[in-house]
């Protein structure tokens, strides 16, 4: 039970995909700009992502080494199709925002990753629970990159007033560079940053360390 | 490794997984599945997800108009509008086709119902349109106060299509939307952008020669300068930067619906007598 838990805790900051694999970073950039498709966009990868890595671990015995990733691909394509139609007939204006990127969680390196490194050698329950864990870690710093962007870009939170913008007669002069992509990739480098001072054993070794040589040691 | 071992594939014991009649059962068995997974539920939901384009559609038309109210009912705000059907070529009201089911997509490729746009005009790139088109007309004691157009073109990857909504002078401005494209996210969408849709409130369309002169143009619209150089910027609206060409398509879409083989001779009845005047 305890080995569950870890497996559905770990990747929520220990071993978080975005902070500490750095992978998923397309969207996370893509679909911040506001809370509400971020949250849209979190429920279909967290879908995604357990719904498939628990399909792969069902075939896993059966799935041949040579089309393996085929095989993940497939698999994956066809949740995500599935999520895209769902969200349509449900969710109209908030996927049309999300336009190509609900389709893009196909190339999310989270949810293949997942399925080839842990779904591949896992049962069923574990790789399932492996795959929400994975998919609420990322769903965790989505949430969080949106609630600061639009909240400072926009002065609101789903779409409701929280600072009042000096255009409508309040205090607060937006923020417009929140709403571009480059300030999606300076608050994740801050979370990142973040995380590291609080858990220091995700900090890396350097790959180069600086010999200072003696001018003696040269010949 | 060889064929015959995977006669035990279900015992599990000497089972080969990577056997040429292990990978084909796989290969075929999961396409199989997942093709059957992904139609079924494209034609489950197909009704609902019509229904929610059509809702969608009336939502674009009332907010071009600016008739659309927070929380308000579509169905019930959209029924104020009057649709009506205009042959494009005289310019006059027609009673059938229905206004209400009429698809100018489809329409523009029956032989009888569409026709073949010529090189040289076909300014937004569609090769043929309907003959008919409706319009939506928006009354305000019983007086027009607002007609809105559909109207369609290339951009830069796909067809755009919308709603351009004209003043009662038959040319002015008062709103453009699209309700369905494919341009570059983050570039080309911003033709969906409120601050770039805002740009075209106001605007004229026509020149004092009757032809459509208004121009999606580089950079900037000139906002000082002398009476000369300010004359030609109510036909002029601020291009995109990094979406050129899906900024040239709106304009050149909107000069195609609004010229002479577009709704141009429709226009024309609303234009009033005096020439100055645009």
């Amino acid at each position: 039970m305890s080995e569950a838990r870890k497996v559905l805790i770990d990747p929520l900051v220990d071993n978080n995909p975005v902070t500490l694999q750095v992978l998923g970073i397309c969207s996370a950039l893509a679909v911040t700009t506001s809370l509400l498709p971020a949250l849209l966009m979190c429920v279909a990868l967290t879908a995604v992502a357990a719904l498939s890595t628990a399909a792969i671990s069902s075939i896993r015995n059966r799935i041949p080494n040579n089309i393996r990733i085929i095989v993940h691909m497939t698999i994956i394509a066809s949740f995500v199709i599935l999520t895209d139609q769902l969200l349509r007939a449900y969710a109209f204006e908030t996927s049309k925002q999300l336009s190509v990127f609900v389709g893009l969680i196909i190339t999310n390196c989270i949810i293949l990753g997942r399925a080839e490194a842990f779904a591949m050698k896992n049962s069923v329950g574990m790789s399932f629970l492996d795959g929400l864990g994975n998919g609420l870690g990322y769903s965790a710093i989505l949430i969080s990159v949106a609630v600061i962007r639009e909240l400072f870009g926009g002065g609101t939170l789903l779409g409701y007033s929280i600072f009042p913008l000096v255009s409508d007669g309040g205090w607060y002069e937006a923020n417009g560079m929140m709403l571009l992509p480059p300030s999606a990739f300076f608050i994740i480098g801050l979370l990142i940053w973040a995380v590291r001072s609080w858990k220091t054993e995700q900090v890396e070794d350097p790959d180069y360390q600086i010999h200072e040589v003696h001018r003696t040691e040269v010949y | 490794m060889s064929d015959n071992t995977n006669t035990q594939a279900e015992k599990g014991t000497k089972f080969s997984r990577d056997s040429v009649k292990n990978t084909l059962t796989v290969a075929i068995g999961l396409s199989l599945v997942c093709s059957i997974l992904v139609a079924s539920t494209a034609i489950v939901l197909k009704p609902i997800q019509l229904k929610n384009e059509e809702l969608f559609r009336q939502k674009i038309i009332l907010e071009v108009a600016g008739l659309m109210q927070p929380d308000g009912d579509i169905e019930a705000l959209f029924s104020n509008i009057e649709p009506r059907m205009v042959e494009l070529a005289s310019g006059d009201y027609v009673d059938t086709p229905d206004p209400r089911s009429f698809n100018a997509v489809v329409a523009a490729k029956d032989p009888q119902l569409g026709l073949a746009i010529p090189a040289d005009l076909d300014l937004g790139v569609i090769r043929r349109r309907a003959i008919y088109a409706p319009v939506y007309l928006v009354r305000k004691d019983r007086e027009i106060e607002q007609i809105i157009l559909p109207v369609y073109g290339s951009g830069l990857w796909s067809t755009m299509f919308g709603y351009l909504a004209l003043a009662n002078d038959g040319t002015t401005v008062t709103g453009l939307r699209f309700y369905s494209h494919a341009e570059t996210p983050g570039l080309g969408d911003k033709i969906d952008h409120p601050a770039w849709r805002q740009q075209w409130v106001g605007k004229t369309v026509h020149g004092p020669d009757g032809l459509p002169r208004i121009e999606v143009i580089r950079g900037l619209v000139l906002t000082s300068g002398t009476p000369e150089q300010l004359s030609s910027t109510k036909y002029q609206i601020d291009g995109l930067s990094g979406a050129t060409l899906t900024g040239r398509g709106v304009g050149k879409l909107v000069q195609y619906w609004t010229g002479p083989h577009g709704f141009g001779p429709y226009l024309k009845n609303f234009w009033k007598s005096d020439e100055t005047s645009r």
